[in-house]
């Protein structure tokens, strides 16, 4: 990536979790266009909540979230449906739309108010369509897909919305290896061709080592951010996991049980 | 969406389908009259005997409106409330916002003389009855959303609309015991539902509320696409929760409650015509899907106050009995066929 490039999110002296629990802080970080950036970190270290205060879902407890240079909290939610798009772990309420049905919604922020959909909303259907390789299912209602293209139909909508920045909570869990990679490697396509900039939490450590430009550690101290050879480098995956049992290999950037 | 030109052809089917039920709803009744001279009567010609003229446009074709106002706005309120709950099985009467109009009607029929001691109603217009069962239903509504923000589960939604309503059946029965008979009928015909007792001013209030019920449920249409992702979805697509989901519930409210008020509580249209539209309009799209719904609701309505008619014979059955023959057996057939609802 070009030096000097203009952030597209930045985050400073971050604390996040709810009025009564702290359950981050000290996370600093900033990504520029065109990045795609994993969170990692066990269960319960605040992968979620952080999506959370990303998205404008929950408010943050401290620190300084700028989405283009300008406070996440100064966004109306109409601005900010432009500038940010999301795939939750929550499945679509109505599993009865059809592929592209769903998708379409991804076009509601820039549409009239009957939503009705201009030749360049289709084009941009059309587009998201293509690139999740889910042209032959478009007629399709949601509840004959399969999780993996249950997946890929709600990742399309997001990239519909044409935002600059894109959150995914575990956009990979369910899946088996092959679906994970193919929308990992979707998404890489997704943030290297056009320019998005996208932040995913996930459980597949040793995908986003390979896939991403970008890892932010959640620690529950420094919170460490950076290249995922630079982290490895800095022995960051090591003390990953609290217990002896599951131990990080430098060399094939990979996991060992410890037997 | 491709929806425009493929569903062109249905809804013009449907239309027609409107046109002659409602021609059929007209032409049957207790006193038989020849379909040609209907029509004539209908194009505004005198018919060969006086009274005839006096039954089609004083009592047949404001019933026939009537039914038009009711079926479709119930159907609309029963879409509005399978998106906004998220649920397939919400709808008027199971929500227990039906019963919430009761209340209100029940408070006022019947309350009204107990506490103020007077046994007329005289003084009570129907403006009065319409607002007082509005009011229940919103108040149920509003209940039931609040239960809904804390309670996601559907199961647990569905039971606590059930038990609104044997609280507010509990206290009906309880008013009724302290009531007076003259106003206990009052209230028992009430109940039964009739679409046949409007006289022209109450249509014309009962269309207005409809028409405001239409027009918050169609500036709502984008917003409630979004719900169907889900409330988050929705925010994050721009759509302000708390304002739109305002306008759906006062639309759901104004509704159920103004055609409740008129028309008594008439159970599982709101229910069942949103899913039996979803077998031929085979979208999620509120563009299509609301005017589907009216225009299949309406339809079914005729049909339901045709059957009630008991042709060549002057009794009317209650048309809350004929709508829960014929719509408890679909909603079992949906299940049953399905396996699963959706909506």
């Amino acid at each position: 990536m070009a030096k000097g490039k203009k952030n597209i999110l930045s985050i400073a002296d971050l604390s996040i979790g709810y009025a009564s629990k702290t359950i981050a802080q000290n996370i600093n970080f900033d990504l520029e266009a065109g990045i795609l950036c994993g969170v990692v970190g066990i269960n319960g270290i605040g992968k979620s909540t952080l999506l959370r205060t990303l998205g404008g879902f929950q408010p943050k407890l401290d620190g300084n979230i700028r989405l283009k240079d300008q406070n996440l909290e100064k966004y109306t939610s109409s601005d900010l449906s432009k500038e940010l798009s999301v795939v939750l772990t929550e499945q679509p309420a109505s599993k009865n739309l059809t592929v592209q049905e769903l998708i379409a919604l991804g076009r509601q922020p820039y549409t009239n108010w009957l939503g009705t959909l201009t030749k360049q909303d289709k084009q941009q259907i059309e587009a998201s369509l293509d690139a999740f390789l889910l042209k032959d299912l478009r007629h399709r209602k949601c509840h004959q897909l399969s999780d993996g293209q249950l997946q890929r139909v709600l990742v399309a909508r997001a990239m519909a919305q044409d935002t600059s920045l894109i959150l995914l909570d575990e956009p990979t869990t369910h899946l088996d290896l092959y679906h994970k990679v193919q929308i990992l490697k979707m998404l890489q396509e997704l943030a290297h061709d056009k320019q998005k900039t996208i932040l995913f939490t996930t459980h597949e450590i040793e995908l986003a080592i390979q896939l991403c430009d970008r890892i932010l550690i959640l620690d529950g101290k420094d919170n460490p951010f950076g290249d995922p050879c630079q982290l490895i480098e800095q022995k960051h995956f090591d003390r990953l996991f609290p217990s002896e049992m599951v131990q990080f290999d430098a060399k094939t950037g990979s996991f060992k049980v410890n037997k | 969406m491709q929806g425009g030109r493929t569903y062109r052809f249905s809804f013009l089917l449907m239309v027609l389908a409107l046109l002659c039920s409602w021609l059929l709803n007209i032409s049957s009744g207790s006193v038989t009259i020849p379909f040609a001279d209907m029509l004539s009567t209908l194009f505004g010609e005198s018919p060969e005997i006086a009274s005839w003229e006096y039954i089609i446009w004083d009592y047949r074709v404001p019933k026939a409106f009537t039914s038009i106002l009711v079926g479709g706005g119930l159907s609309l309120s029963g879409l509005l409330m399978q998106t906004l709950f998220r649920n397939p099985l919400a709808g008027p009467f199971v929500l227990g916002i039906s019963s919430g109009a009761s209340l209100g009607a029940a408070l006022l029929l019947m309350g009204t003389s107990i506490l103020a001691g007077y046994t007329s109603l005289s003084f009570l217009g129907d403006i009065t009855l319409s607002i007082a069962s509005s009011f229940g239903s919103f108040l149920v509504l509003l209940i039931v959303m609040i239960v809904a923000q804390r309670v996601k589960d559907t199961m647990a939604l569905l039971i606590i609309g059930l038990m609104f309503g044997s609280i507010t059946s509990a206290i009906v029965s309880v008013l009724a015991y302290f009531s007076s008979a003259e106003d206990l009928q009052r209230f028992n015909f009430w109940s039964f539902g009739s679409v046949g007792n409007l006289s022209v001013n109450q249509l014309f209030l009962l269309g207005s509320i409809v028409a405001v019920g239409v027009f918050l449920s169609i500036i709502s249409i984008k917003s409630l696409n979004a719900f169907l992702l889900g409330e988050n979805y929705a925010q994050s697509l721009g759509v302000s929760l708390k304002k739109s989901r305002l306008t759906i519930i006062v639309a759901t409210g104004l509704l159920a409650g103004g055609i409740t008020a008129f028309a008594g509580p008439i159970a599982f249209v709101g229910l069942a015509v949103p899913h039996l539209t979803r077998q031929i309009f085979n979208t999620m799209e509120h563009k299509v899907l609301i005017p589907a719904v009216m225009l299949y609701g309406a339809i079914l309505m005729l049909l339901c106050d045709t059957l009630a008619q008991l042709p060549n014979s002057a009794s009317v059955l209650p048309i809350n009995a004929i709508t829960s023959l014929v719509g408890a057996p679909v909603v079992i057939w949906l299940l049953v066929r399905k396996r699963k609802m959706m909506f």
